[in-house]
């Protein structure tokens, strides 16, 4: 990857730094506000793991991927749709950047959003319900493939959408239904037989329970089992969305 | 580079988008240090021959060269000898003149470019904007910081797409100095333009495009001899009639 590649993912991340009130603190506000519904409203209920789990502590890496997820696809997809409707991805276009490049710049852009956002959610978290954390390297493998899953979406939606409304439509009736209906504020076991099917079809669910055990050591499935599945659907989204660049796809028709 | 280098090279390329034929077998050669009008009335194909000279667009068939190499197969060397300026005065509203530069740099593999940057700004009578937001300048202005993009990689071949529609008097003479002075450094450019007596003034050879197809390519006088013209205007206005 060359200075072209550096300099994309550079303005990438400079670009949502400079309206980093709207960028990382906004999510913050929303997530926190979550929280604090959810743990107030749901905390005298039974924790789905037992006793040893307060509902908050279970609630806390749910809400922090969940925010990692949207932020990451929110910055790849709105950025790409913005370049289109102003015209100016002409100059990304112009110059002599692959595909590949192209891709992994957005894509990196996106999970440092994404992850940026996760560590304050965390930190302000941890300063309210306690620091959580049992297992690191888990922690950080499943911070940068949920991040970099939720990037590649963000470059499809980006490269499809030709306006806002449709950028509008993958974040209402793909993105929020997959992050929401994912386990973030349950555990999948509760749910009725065909719900709790449907949940193991959803990328998002494996990412939030991989991510989960990282952070309080319990999970709904092995946390393996969700290294392969979320690994194996961002390895094949990649290769996906490689090959639509290539053709030229809406961007070079 | 070999001494047969064509600055830009169009070979019966074909290019259709749903219900319209763009360009219909084109073939076109501009030699290195031209000065180059490609004319034609809207809608002729013009902005789409550009597009696929700058990789933006895929021809269906046919081979573009710039400076040899070709967009598709050898796309990082043909972009890097061009530098093109589109018509629309778009930009970034994140960033401000020098940021844009620096990351238009950037792009082409140019990490440490300022001083190249100070020039074309100054060339430009852009210096005391080079800290300005690009929302903030005029349209004038904006349409130069374009010019500019085009060339803080220093290309060979510079293609202008009607660079002085909209533009007043003053910023025209500016602009047609310096790049006047770009072609007498070196540089081979092509412009489209509607203002007729300004690529009489300027090219030395000029081609028309009419539906699609190319119906002219000549030098100026050869042209005018041509269509028995007495200027440019009027030949292009006979060779437009017969469209008719």
């Amino acid at each position: 990857m060359g200075v072209g590649f550096r300099t994309l993912a550079g303005k990438e991340i400079l670009r949502f730094w400079k309206v980093s009130l709207q960028t990382l603190l906004a999510p913050l506000v929303s997530t926190l506000l979550y929280l604090v519904v959810f743990a107030q409203v749901m905390g005298q209920r039974p924790s789905p793991y037992g006793s040893s789990v307060s509902y908050a502590s279970f609630l806390v890496p749910g809400l922090v991927m969940m925010s990692m997820l949207q932020n990451a696809f929110a910055n790849s997809s709105s950025s790409l749709v913005q370049s289109k409707v102003t015209g100016n991805i002409v100059f990304v276009l112009l110059a002599p950047i692959s595909e590949a490049e192209f891709l992994g710049a957005y894509v990196m852009a996106s999970m440092v959003r994404g992850v940026l956002v996760g560590m304050v959610v965390w930190l302000t978290a941890s300063f309210f319900f306690g620091v959580q954390l049992h297992a690191l390297v888990w922690v950080l493998v499943f911070c940068l493939l949920a991040t970099s899953l939720a990037g590649l979406l963000g470059v499809l939606a980006g490269i499809w959408a030709e306006k806002f409304d449709q950028m509008a439509a993958w974040q209402n009736f793909l993105i929020l239904p997959l992050t929401f209906l994912s386990g973030a504020f349950y555990s999948i076991h509760a749910l009725p037989g065909p719900w709790r099917t449907l949940s193991r079809f959803n990328p998002f669910f494996y990412a939030i329970d991989g991510f989960r055990y990282g952070l309080i050591g319990a999970s709904d499935v092995a946390p393996m089992t969700s290294l392969i599945v979320v690994g194996s659907v961002t390895l094949a989204l990649s290769w996906g969305t490689l090959v639509l660049l290539r053709s030229g796809w809406r961007l070079r028709p | 580079m070999k001494g047969d280098v064509h600055a830009i090279e169009v070979c019966d390329v074909r290019k259709h988008y749903t219900g319209v034929q763009a360009l219909q077998k084109v073939d076109l050669t501009v030699e290195c240090g031209e000065f180059f009008a490609l004319l034609g009335p809207n809608g002729a194909g013009k902005t789409t021959l550009i597009n696929l000279l700058a990789g933006l667009v895929r021809p269906d068939a046919g081979v573009l060269r710039v400076m040899g190499h070709d967009v598709v197969r050898d796309f990082r060397g043909a972009r890097r000898a061009l530098g093109v300026v589109p018509q629309e005065l778009v930009f970034d509203p994140f960033f401000s003149v020098r940021e844009t530069l620096r990351l238009q740099s950037g792009y082409f593999g140019l990490r440490r470019n300022d001083d190249w940057i100070d020039e074309v700004l100054d060339n430009l009578q852009l210096t005391n904007k080079a800290d300005v937001n690009m929302r903030a300048l005029s349209g004038g202005m904006k349409r130069r910081v374009l010019i500019a993009q085009a060339l803080v990689h220093r290309p060979p071949v510079i293609i202008l797409d009607e660079p002085t529609a909209g533009v007043d008097v003053a910023l025209r003479q500016t602009l047609w100095q310096f790049v006047r002075r770009l072609n007498e450094e070196g540089h081979t450019i092509l412009l489209t333009t509607h203002y007729l007596e300004e690529a009489e003034a300027l090219c030395r050879r000029v081609a028309v495009l009419r539906r699609g197809c190319l119906v002219a390519c000549d030098t100026l006088e050869g042209l005018l001899r041509a269509r028995q013209a007495s200027s440019l205007e009027e030949a292009f206005v006979d060779l437009v009639k017969e469209e008719a």
